[in-house]
């Protein structure tokens, strides 16, 4: 077990007091919290950092923590000492609410133990608790949202065995992901979730859709966007063109006088819904290299021949 | 041949076509009606059409979305709820500016 330097998680400083401990959580717990934060690992952050003032915010636990930290650094290999809490007296066996204290580190239980908040409770008869949430991302693949497809996802749950020790457990699910899903959507499987405390309910789980990005398209709700290089002649002449759509190749008819950006729909070629989204073809002209004499020769002629200033509007 | 798992979840999409009526809403959150009645006065989650009958309030499955995320802001952050109904909509308009960003790239 390696140790963990609460202090160097929090950011604060050894000597910090409890006021500024509060203002340091206060500060992290705002910026790593889950639902608001960005940061790729901002969960495992904000967990780490709740355990961190868990035991920094009770000056009872600090002070058992000091003592025992003194000739600690952060990662090194950890075994408490036995006794190790002789001499200090916790006030109650404290998690006060957090019913998920299972997601604490073993770091944290092999100092501050387990358990406990479940007897705490009392007279009032047995404590109850919804088992947690989990929330999971899945990465699926256009063809996915547009055919639906089933996935098999991987999740850690934290488990109590008899003698209170927490051990985690890879459970398996098999969920299927429906045709018409979007990016940023969430799906809810109700009572796949962590279980519940006594009589509490079971938590949910909710899966995140996000998409793989792709080579070819870019993905907006239910709307496929493509760029579409189209050679000069084909914008300017019109021509019919071959487009690659996730559901095979289509013809589309390119009007006469197109300009590079044009967005053309292909309507309903989106990723089906209620409202079935629409695929968008953006022309990008694609100018042939003039790299022989013949197509030195044509760029030649045009420049001649065509009286074309392409920064009139810009009035040069 | 290496057997499978047989059995598939199929789970809710939680979006404007899934409806939610105060008492799913409150027993999906497992919260009291009661608070969802605060958050709808508060403006955090607001029921669908022109319902005013609270038996009749149909909520977006968003709304599920948004009533959980209230009880993590509250519980872990100790915002109230008029800080959260801000909080709430910031993010919304932050989301929005990302994708138009996004959409210029």
């Amino acid at each position: 077990m390696e140790f963990r330097d609460y202090y160097e998680l929090m950011g604060v400083d050894r000597n910090a007091t409890q006021d500024e401990i509060k203002r340091a959580y206060r500060k992290l717990a705002r910026k790593y919290h889950p639902d608001i934060s960005k940061e790729p690992d901002a969960e495992k952050k904000f967990k780490e950092m709740g355990e961190a003032y868990e035991v920094l915010k009770d000056p009872e636990k600090r002070a058992a923590y000091d003592q025992l930290g003194k000739n600690y650094k952060a990662g090194q290999d950890f075994t408490p000492p036995p006794g190790w809490d002789a001499g200090f007296e916790f006030s109650g066996a404290g998690f006060g609410d957090t019913a998920d204290a299972s997601a604490f580190s073993d770091f944290f239980e092999s100092l501050f133990g387990r358990g406990g908040f479940t007897q705490q409770r009392g007279p009032t008869g047995g404590f109850h608790a919804r088992g947690q949430d989990h929330h999971a991302k899945i990465l699926i693949d256009l063809g996915d949202a547009i055919h639906g497809a089933s996935r098999t996802i991987t999740l850690q749950v934290p488990e109590v065995d008899d003698q209170g020790h927490v051990h985690t457990r890879t459970r398996t699910l098999n969920v299927n992901i429906p045709k018409g899903v979007k990016q940023g959507q969430q799906i809810r499987l109700a009572g796949q979730g962590a279980p519940g405390i006594g009589q509490g309910g079971t938590g949910d789980l909710y899966l995140e859709i996000a998409f793989n990005p792709h080579n070819l398209y870019r993905v907006e709700g239910r709307d496929i966007y493509l760029d579409l290089p189209v050679a000069p002649w084909e914008a300017a002449l019109g021509s019919t063109v071959k487009v690659p759509t996730p559901n095979g190749i289509v013809e589309m008819k390119i009007p006469a006088d197109s300009g590079s950006g044009k967005k053309m729909r292909l309507k309903g070629r989106g990723i089906p819904g209620k409202i079935t989204g629409d695929f968008y073809v953006v022309l990008k002209i694609s100018l042939p290299q003039a790299d022989s004499d013949k197509a030195k020769a044509i760029y030649e002629q045009m420049k001649t021949e065509l009286n074309f200033n392409p920064r009139r509007n810009l009035g040069v | 041949m290496t057997r499978t798992p047989t059995h598939v979840l199929t789970g809710l999409i939680l979006d404007e076509d899934s409806i939610f009526t105060l008492q799913e809403l409150s027993v999906s959150c497992a919260v009291e009606t009661e608070y969802i009645i605060e958050l709808v006065e508060e403006g955090i989650v607001e029921p669908m059409g022109q319902q005013r009958d609270q038996q009749h309030w149909a909520f977006s499955g968003q709304s599920l979305l948004r009533v959980r995320k209230t009880q993590r802001l509250q519980q872990d952050l100790g915002v109230n709820l008029a800080g959260i109904a801000l909080v709430l909509d910031m993010m919304d308009e932050i989301e929005q500016l990302r994708e138009r960003l996004r959409r210029l790239d």
